[in-house]
């Protein structure tokens, strides 16, 4: 008797289907209070999925636990809503499993950066090719409005009535220190920045991180409103796209110029000499770490990608691993049963 | 396979029907090489055996030192046995550290052999003797043979161009060539051995079989032994034998669960002792289709897990005690999900950390109970090294037909202990059976419960039109949908309970060994089968009524259990526990059982289950544990 064989073969439907964004839509009712920023994150990945070309029963959704962690439910493709922060290791052992499938993770800022960091770190560093959707809108929203690792210092909350005593920590520096070799930011007012930014992490092979900053109105409002709403983005956002100068402003007047190792605006740039260039394929994540220190109000908030590499994923180097063992000789329950030192009795 | 040295006329031999020895030694000076050593051959020769490694819980402890002390016991007979024995016939101890730490457990009159050249005051110091025992009298109760082994091992390596300390090295293959010789065994095993092992390094290879052969020739031309033993091979079942310990007994029985089921197997986990093995053997195995993934910490490596179960694979985690105690709020996640996941729990001595490298059997109340809400999972326990196979194979079998996690409950005396096994043919190992979802038109429901076994349907991904969500909120039993329905949580918990309880169908039944009824029932679990065995046996031969029964199978219990129960009027239960299962056969069958338990980090012995039989039968006043002096020291 030998070792199996892929049993799973005859599961995937190799027809591409025509799907449009009904397709996604299940027949749950969806439970956000009216208003939250979730509700466009939605929308943008409803839109965005039939765009991929991949038939719905191989997409899956795997969350954590949090109001964004809901997700899964109102996507309809095959979801898993696990418990609060393990949606990676899940989803790593998924992908592991079945390569062949597309993976989404969907986590919060408690869920992906508190309880579950150790996982969400992990994930990154071994390049595991799933897309991993961070909505951050700085509060634990399910829990009825504590701080996060994302809260600004001082914040007063439920459970910092006289302000936080801690720093927050930057979702993006965090995967790019942990080598994400896809990292992008974007924000659920920015409907078609979201959706790119949702697309190209999921054509991305590898890890892709996304950060979305989302509004929570019940217990956050207005997290991002400074430079997210409509009507001051292109004044206080700066979109980074490779291989272009970094410009803003009502009429891209404006662009970013290192000094040194440190970002200076340069109000009325006419030309772009000297502005900084943005390299997102940089294998050096220096750059990327000088632009994800840029906040509002000293500099305009950076979205995009901040960094797109190929590297090797861990699911497809396993399977080489098996495949390259295969290929010598598939294994023999008798033999390696009979492995060692055998004596007979007769 | 009998071929034994021609024994020479100078020596009398004598013929015994079982041997214990123990050997002892620094961690440094190789010790459990040499124990599997003659374990190997003693195996080829057609012994029945079993084996007990005792590690130090330090990797470098200082060498010298108590704490550093390592041992290696193996019992051998020509009849059935079924523990490595209790207390050595023979203690080879290589310096005073290991004299100290195991000579309480040496039988009285027991023959001690010692590297006398190591009782030098620097290494009597570091043992804390303050007097030299080879020369105070205090061995007077043994039969002493003190050898100078590392002089003679020095000489039988001069010449040759390798450091003094990796000539030191070769000490023990001398200490095994002499054990080898007083039991009329031939070098071929070790000889094998070694120009395999030693392939690169012809210079090493010939330095230990040079010692080797000093150790042999010692035994054949000194006088210092009169007698030569000979234990004959013992009479077992026909068939090809390999020599397994536990944990790769388990590997290989999860390898032939993914082989008889077809799926492929995924291993999640966190190194830990004494589970660590099992992902080093799984790992070597990719030519089997097996993907191995060390996890950065335990809840990762379930979580893994229960993610290749879901895409539906074997999806498999293992761990010791600590490891189980971070998994449980994942495991509950496979309960609710109902998904079939096996998590392996090697347990290991105490709380905490507790003692990493000794054995007990306190993780059973973990597995049953260790989960917030009312969660049930199967469990089941091997009863030795080998049964490990047969029981990885039973916990997905159970797993896949009743959609549903298996605890799979082993402990560090199975995992590293190790026995003759005879290998199985593959058509005599059960079935497993499994099927994905049938496709289907309109809503599916992941909850849909197959009538007998209420098992769900098994929905993976890349299945069309089963598209499902599923996760640890409360589940609709009608329609797979989140629900805080009063009647739906109160159906949906009894359903999981009553999926588990269902399993009691598909198991075999409590076997008793004895009497079908009479004076007492000695019940075990786990790792103690040797011992309580083996005590019921004696027991039974001194004419008393006693009979023994292993549960093999702890949640269901077998559906006879409580029919075996009455037939006896007292009912024991020794395990390494404070009274786990004692509690659960109490509270489930309201037996008056009587509880014999300890909690040393050491397996039972045989006299001692013997003793308490003997209390709860009246013939003798109570029976308190008698703790060997080492168990103290050694424990680390
Ligand atoms: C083990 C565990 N601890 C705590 C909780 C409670 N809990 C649920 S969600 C949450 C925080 C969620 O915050 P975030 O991840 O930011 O998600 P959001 O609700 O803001 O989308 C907490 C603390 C839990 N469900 N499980
Ligand atoms: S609490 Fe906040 S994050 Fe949660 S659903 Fe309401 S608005 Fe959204
Ligand atoms: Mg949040």
């Amino acid at each position: 008797m030998t070792a199996p064989t892929v049993p799973n073969d005859g599961l995937i439907s190799a027809d591409l289907p025509v799907l449009t964004r009904k397709d996604f839509v299940t027949d749950q009712e969806v439970r956000w209070c009216p208003g939250c920023g979730d509700y466009s994150i939605l929308a943008q990945m409803q839109k965005m999925l039939p765009e991929l070309g991949i038939a719905r029963e191989n997409i899956v959704f795997i969350s954590g636990i949090g109001c964004s962690s809901r997700f899964p439910y109102y996507v309809n493709t095959y979801g898993f809503h696990s418990i609060h922060g393990r949606a990676p290791t899940i989803a790593t052992g998924l992908k592991t499993a079945r390569p062949e499938l597309t993976v989404f993770v969907i986590t919060g800022d408690g869920d992906g950066l508190s309880i579950g960091g150790n996982h969400l770190l992990h994930a990154m560093r071994r390049n595991v090719d799933l897309n991993i959707i961070l909505f951050n809108n700085r509060i634990y929203g399910l829990t009825k409005g504590q701080y996060s690792p994302t809260s600004e210092f001082g914040k007063i909350t439920k459970s910092s009535p006289y302000g936080t005593t801690e720093r927050p920590l930057n979702p993006i520096r965090i995967a790019l220190a942990a080598g994400a070799t896809f990292v992008a930011r974007s924000v659920d007012r920015d409907t078609k920045h979201l959706e790119e930014m949702l697309y190209r992490a999921a054509k991305h092979r590898g890890v892709s991180f996304v950060e979305v900053y989302q509004n929570c109105n019940i217990f956050n409002d207005g997290a991002f409103a400074a430079f997210a709403e409509k009507e001051v983005r292109a004044e206080r956002m700066v979109y980074l796209e490779h291989g272009k100068p970094l410009r803003f402003g009502k009429n891209n007047e404006h662009g970013i110029r290192l000094n040194g190792f440190t970002p200076e605006v340069v109000e009325n740039a006419e030309s772009d000499e000297g502005l900084l260039v943005h390299d997102a394929h940089a294998e050096n994540i220096t750059l990327a770490n000088i632009l994800v220190g840029m906040d509002y109000p000293e500099f305009p908030v950076p979205v995009g990608v901040f960094r797109d590499v190929d590297a090797p994923t861990f699911d497809q180097l396993v399977q080489q691993q098996v495949d390259e063992a295969i290929a010598k000789g598939r294994g023999s329950l008798e033999e390696v049963l009979r492995s060692g030192e055998t004596w007979v009795v007769e | 396979m009998t071929t034994e040295t021609q024994l020479k006329s100078e020596h009398s031999v004598e013929e015994l029907e079982r041997v214990t020895i123990r050997f002892a030694g620094d961690s440094g000076d190789g010790m459990q090489l040499t124990g599997t050593q003659f374990t190997r051959t003693a195996a080829v020769f057609g012994n029945d055996l079993a084996t007990l490694p005792d590690f130090p819980a330090e990797i470098r402890a200082p060498a010298g030192s108590l704490p550093g002390v390592s041992g290696f016991q193996i019992s051998f007979a020509s009849t059935e046995i079924y523990t490595p024995g209790d207390r050595p016939d023979v203690l080879v101890a290589m310096n005073p550290a290991a004299l100290k730490t195991n000579l309480g457990d040496l039988k009285p009159g027991g023959l001690l052999i010692v590297d006398k050249d190591e009782f030098e005051p620097t290494n009597l110091k570091k043992a804390a003797y303050d007097t030299n025992p080879l020369e105070d009298g205090s061995l007077a109760g043994y039969q002493v043979v003190p050898i100078s082994i590392t002089r003679q091992n020095e000489l039988a390596l001069e010449g040759l161009p390798l450091s003094a300390k990796d000539k030191f090295r070769c000490r023990n293959f001398y200490a095994l060539g002499l054990i080898l010789w007083l039991y009329g065994r031939t070098l071929d095993t070790t000889i094998k051995w070694a120009t395999e092992q030693f392939k690169r390094r012809p210079d090493i290879l010939e330095a230990n079989l040079r010692a080797l052969r000093a150790g042999y020739n010692f035994g054949e031309t000194t006088e210092l032994f009169r007698v030569q033993y000979r234990v004959p091979p013992a009479k077992v079942p026909p068939g090809t034998y390999r020599h397994i310990s536990g944990n790769e007994a388990t590997a290989l029985g999860f390898v032939a669960a993914s082989v008889l089921s077809g799926l492929p197997l995924f291993y999640g986990s966190y190194p830990i002792t004494p589970a660590s093995d099992i992902l080093h053997e799984l790992s070597k195995l990719k030519n089997f289709g097996i993907k191995t993934f060390q996890a950065e910490d335990e809840i990762a490596a379930i979580g893994a897990a229960i993610g290749a179960a879901y895409g539906g694979h074997l999806g498999l985690t293992g761990t010791s005690g600590p490891g189980l105690a971070l998994k449980s709020e994942a495991l509950n996640l496979a309960v609710m999900t109902e998904l079939p996941i096996v998590v392996i729990d090697v347990q290991r001595a105490g709380p905490s950390t507790g003692m990493p490298t000794k054995t007990e059997q306190a993780d059973l109340l973990q597995a049953m109970f260790g989960r917030n809400g009312d969660s049930y999972v199967a469990i089941v326990a091997p009863c030795t090294p080998s049964d490990c196979f047969i029981m990885a194979i039973e916990a997905f079998r159970i797993a896949l037909k009743h959609m549903v996690p298996v605890v799979f409950l082993s402990d560090g005396y199975l995992g590293n202990g190790s026995e003759p096994w005879r290998i199985p043919d593959i058509s005599e190992l059960p079935r497993i059976e499994w099927k994905y979802a049938d496709p289907q038109e309109g809503k599916f429901n992941p909850y849909l419960r197959d009538p007998k076994t209420l098992a769900r349907p098994w929905a993976v991904p890349g299945q069309k039109g089963l598209e499902h969500r599923i996760g640890g909120l409360e589940k609709s039993g009608e329609t797979g949908d989140i629900s805080y329905d009063p009647r739906n949580h109160h159906e949906m918990t009894l359903a999981r309970k009553a999926k588990v309880d269902r399993i009691v169908d598909d198991i075999p039944p409590l076997e008793v060994i004895g009497p079908e009824e009479g004076d007492l029932l000695v019940l075990g679990w786990g790792g103690t089968y040797g011992s309580i065995t083996s005590a019921c046996e004696n027991a039974r031969k001194r004419g008393l009524s006693v009979a023994s029964a292993h549960l093999r199978y702890l949640n269901p219990f077998p559906a006879n259990l409580g029919d075996v129960l009455k037939r006896y009027r007292k009912v024991l239960i020794p395990e390494l526990n404070t009274g786990q299962l004692a509690l659960l056969i109490r509270g489930r069958f309201l037996v008056d059982a009587i509880g014999f338990n300890k909690i040393s980090g050491q397996p039972f012995k045989i006299a001692e289950i013997e003793g308490k039989i003997d209390e709860v039968l009246g013939l003798r006043d109570e029976y308190v544990l008698e703790f060997t002096r080492s168990a103290g020291v050694s424990g680390g």
